[in-house]
């Protein structure tokens, strides 16, 4: 027996020592979003089981897309993990500047990934970053207000019910405005909103010769509608407000619809942060009739850099960081309402989760969007609120900034719409795509 | 009657200033009032001012999850590194151009300045591949070395315009007493200018404390000072604000105190030579 026992001791030291021998250190950016923040305070769990440890940079969204674009387009190495978006993942996949994920454990399940989602993050059927969560827009509404305006809201609402809606719900005096959206220059913010509104109004970006489209009825049509809609029912200086003011907003009570990113629904469901947690319903984006909803896709996931000297660690690290498992620790210490959402098929099959409020109606909301065939006549790129081209980003912060301006009031729809068409063209000439 | 105009009047003048410094002070002041309530105080319309419960929570929070004292010394070695080895360039570039001035003298004093005014993002990429070639990304000594460079033109030129002001003739004697070089900067020029050289380190140290480009673009986990500190509690998608005042006081703690402490020496140097 005492054999035994000495033999089991040895091996398990044996093991102990190998795994020790092997442990690294990896680097990961990351961004300060809640999900990302509750992950980093298991990091110890993923020591455990592997011996890695985990050193954190986690910085503002625009400050890190900064940061680690200089860092992988320099090779620079800082990172060993980053954490990207949808936008990026596609253009870097194709640069070889991402290890591929192809090659993840069977226990990881990668088939379960959300379809949505995994080709969203892959470039030629190449997975090349693993979601850790996932994100679609959806309509956010006071149950209270829309009851008392004699109002019911359908599962999938058309804009034209939206503006009615809004005005009924809309009552000055006491600070409620019938509806709140983006409208904060920057592609991120009202350009994104905007660029999948324009999609249900059956505008696009570019032609099938990327020649820009600002000039037609469509786009005409959305930025009109929007415009008179909020400043009929939309709160003071919207032009100037992003996820952050709108949020702010609608917790206070002073929204009576919110079309935004679905992870707000945990936000503005919390009775601690929430004064109108009670009272707060979902609904598809809304649509036109023409085919296309208004919803976007997005994803925060996790890759590595091509030349990082710890793929094996790195690996590692998404698998534990995006798995089954995860999800499930998250759940057993903090409820289900509080894990990622929006990445895994198997987490919208779990019962517990069906539970949450808005659960449906995110995912809905994901399966409804196709990142390939987002306009209603034919575009040649990929992606819902954005092209995934590298030039997108540059010209989309100044074709919203021209779009606020609108909003202001420091011109015209007609103008902002002139100067747009005139910028995305000559980038897009100056790029070599014209 | 001339001497109550003139009571009104300072009354008046101070009452203005005091008025001007609350108003400038105002947003750090919100800063560490917001930093004691919960998010949901933090985002209140009407804002609330003085009346909430007040609470240390936001600090526990970013306590726990940052490694505080780690950004604060590199704070500490960037500023403080930067600052003594900008001055022991700049101080014989400043004697020089005071002393010994040649006809591009002046060319070379707008030349510096006009540096300045390079946008950092511009070069940006050159330097970040220099670091990686030379090894010096995420490290303290490579952010030293850059801090001391785009803060060099003030050090000098706030050097110059004090040693200006030394009559030359004190040196000239020093010199023909039999003092070489060495003991014309250490035991003549330097004692004469202290003043002006500690408002100078003071002015550089602010700087390269608050400097928020290249700290946050050549570091990420070893050499990264308070301004990564507080970047990494800013949100576009997520209401954090509370937390993100906790951790903007704390960064701004430190050099509000030094600033606190030697304000004498820092108006000194900001306005010497402005009034004669």
């Amino acid at each position: 027996m005492s054999i035994k026992n000495a033999l089991c001791a040895a091996t398990a030291l044996t093991l102990l020592s190998a795994a020790s021998v092997h442990a690294e250190t990896i680097t990961i950016a990351t961004v300060n979003n809640g999900d990302m923040i509750r992950m980093q305070g298991y990091t110890d769990d993923f020591t455990a089981k592997t011996g890695h440890t985990v050193e954190w940079v986690t910085l503002e969204e625009n400050v890190l897309r900064q940061r680690v674009t200089t860092d992988i387009s320099t090779k620079g190495g800082a990172f060993d993990i980053m954490t990207i978006g949808m936008y990026e993942t596609p253009i870097w996949g194709a640069n070889g500047w991402l290890v591929p994920l192809n090659d993840l454990s069977e226990e990881y399940d990668a088939a379960d990934i959300l379809p949505a989602m995994a080709g969203g993050l892959s470039h030629d059927g190449t997975l090349y970053a693993a979601p850790f969560y996932g994100e679609s827009s959806m309509v956010m509404y006071r149950t209270d207000l829309m009851a008392k305006a004699g109002l019911e809201m359908p599962d999938a609402p058309t804009w034209e019910f939206i503006r009615e809606a809004a005005a009924a719900m809309t009552d000055r005096d006491n600070e409620i405005n019938g509806i709140c959206l983006r409208g904060k220059a920057g592609w991120g913010e009202g350009g994104a909103f905007i660029t999948a509104m324009s999609n249900s109004f059956g505008a696009r970006w570019f032609d099938m010769d990327w020649n820009a489209q600002f000039d037609t009825e469509e786009w005409a049509n959305t930025l009109n509608f929007y415009k008179d809609m909020m400043d009929a029912s939309g709160p003071p200086g919207y032009a100037t407000n992003g996820f952050n003011e709108n949020l702010s907003l609608f917790q206070q009570g002073k929204c009576g619809m919110w079309i935004d990113a679905t992870v707000a629904a945990s936000f503005v469901t919390n009775p601690n942060d929430s004064t109108v947690a009670d009272s707060v319903g979902f609904a598809l984006a809304p649509d036109t009739g023409l085919g296309k909803r208004s919803n976007w896709l997005w994803a925060w996931a996790l890759a590595i850099p091509a030349g990082t000297q710890k793929e094996a660690a790195a690996k590692e690290f998404i698998e534990w960081a995006t798995s089954k498992s995860y999800i499930e620790l998250v759940a057993a210490k903090e409820g289900w309402a509080n894990v990622p959402p929006g990445a895994r098929t198997s987490l919208y099959e779990t019962p517990e989760y069906q539970a949450v409020p808005f659960a449906k109606m995110t995912l809905d909301s994901i399966l409804s969007a196709d990142p390939n065939n987002s306009t209603v006549e034919p575009s040649p790129y990929v992606g819902i609120q954005f092209a995934a081209i590298p030039e997108f980003a540059g010209i989309a912060t100044e074709v919203s900034q021209e779009f606020s301006a609108a909003y202001a009031g420091q011109q015209t729809v007609e103008e902002a719409l002139a100067k747009a068409q005139a910028l995305t063209n000559d980038a897009m000439e100056a790029a070599g795509y014209r | 009657m001339a001497r109550a105009v003139t009571t009104n009047r300072k009354m008046i003048n101070t009452a203005v200033a005091w008025l001007i410094g609350l108003l400038i002070f105002f947003p750090i002041l919100w800063t560490i009032l917001t930093s004691f309530k919960t998010e949901a105080q933090a985002i209140a319309d009407p804002p609330i001012f003085l009346f909430f419960d007040w609470t240390l929570e936001n600090y526990s929070v970013v306590q726990e999850r940052s490694d505080y004292m780690r950004f604060l010394w590199n704070s500490i070695f960037l500023a403080g590194g930067s600052t003594i080895l900008g001055l022991i360039i700049a101080v014989p570039a400043a004697w020089s151009m005071a002393f010994v001035p040649s006809k591009r003298t002046k060319d070379i004093l707008l030349w510096m300045l006009s540096t300045k005014m390079l946008p950092a993002v511009g070069v940006l990429y050159p330097i970040y591949l220099l670091f990686i070639q030379l090894g010096l990304l995420d490290s303290r000594i490579g952010l030293t070395i850059v801090l001391m460079l785009i803060n060099l033109p003030i050090i000098v030129w706030m050097l110059y315009t004090y040693f200006k002001e030394i009559p030359g003739e004190i040196l000239e004697a020093a010199r023909m007493d039999g003092a070489g070089l060495k003991e014309e900067l250490l035991y003549i020029l330097t004692p004469m200018a202290i003043p002006g050289i500690a408002s100078t380190m003071l002015l550089n140290f602010i700087l390269a404390w608050n400097e928020a480009f290249w700290t946050l673009n050549l570091t990420a986990v070893n050499a990264a000072p308070l301004t990564a500190f507080i970047a990494s509690y800013s949100s576009p998608e997520g209401l954090f604000f509370a937390k993100l005042s906790a951790a903007s006081t704390m960064a701004i703690a430190p050099i509000l105190i030094l600033g606190w402490f030697s304000q004498k020496q820092l108006v000194r140097g900001l306005t010497f030579g402005a009034v004669k």
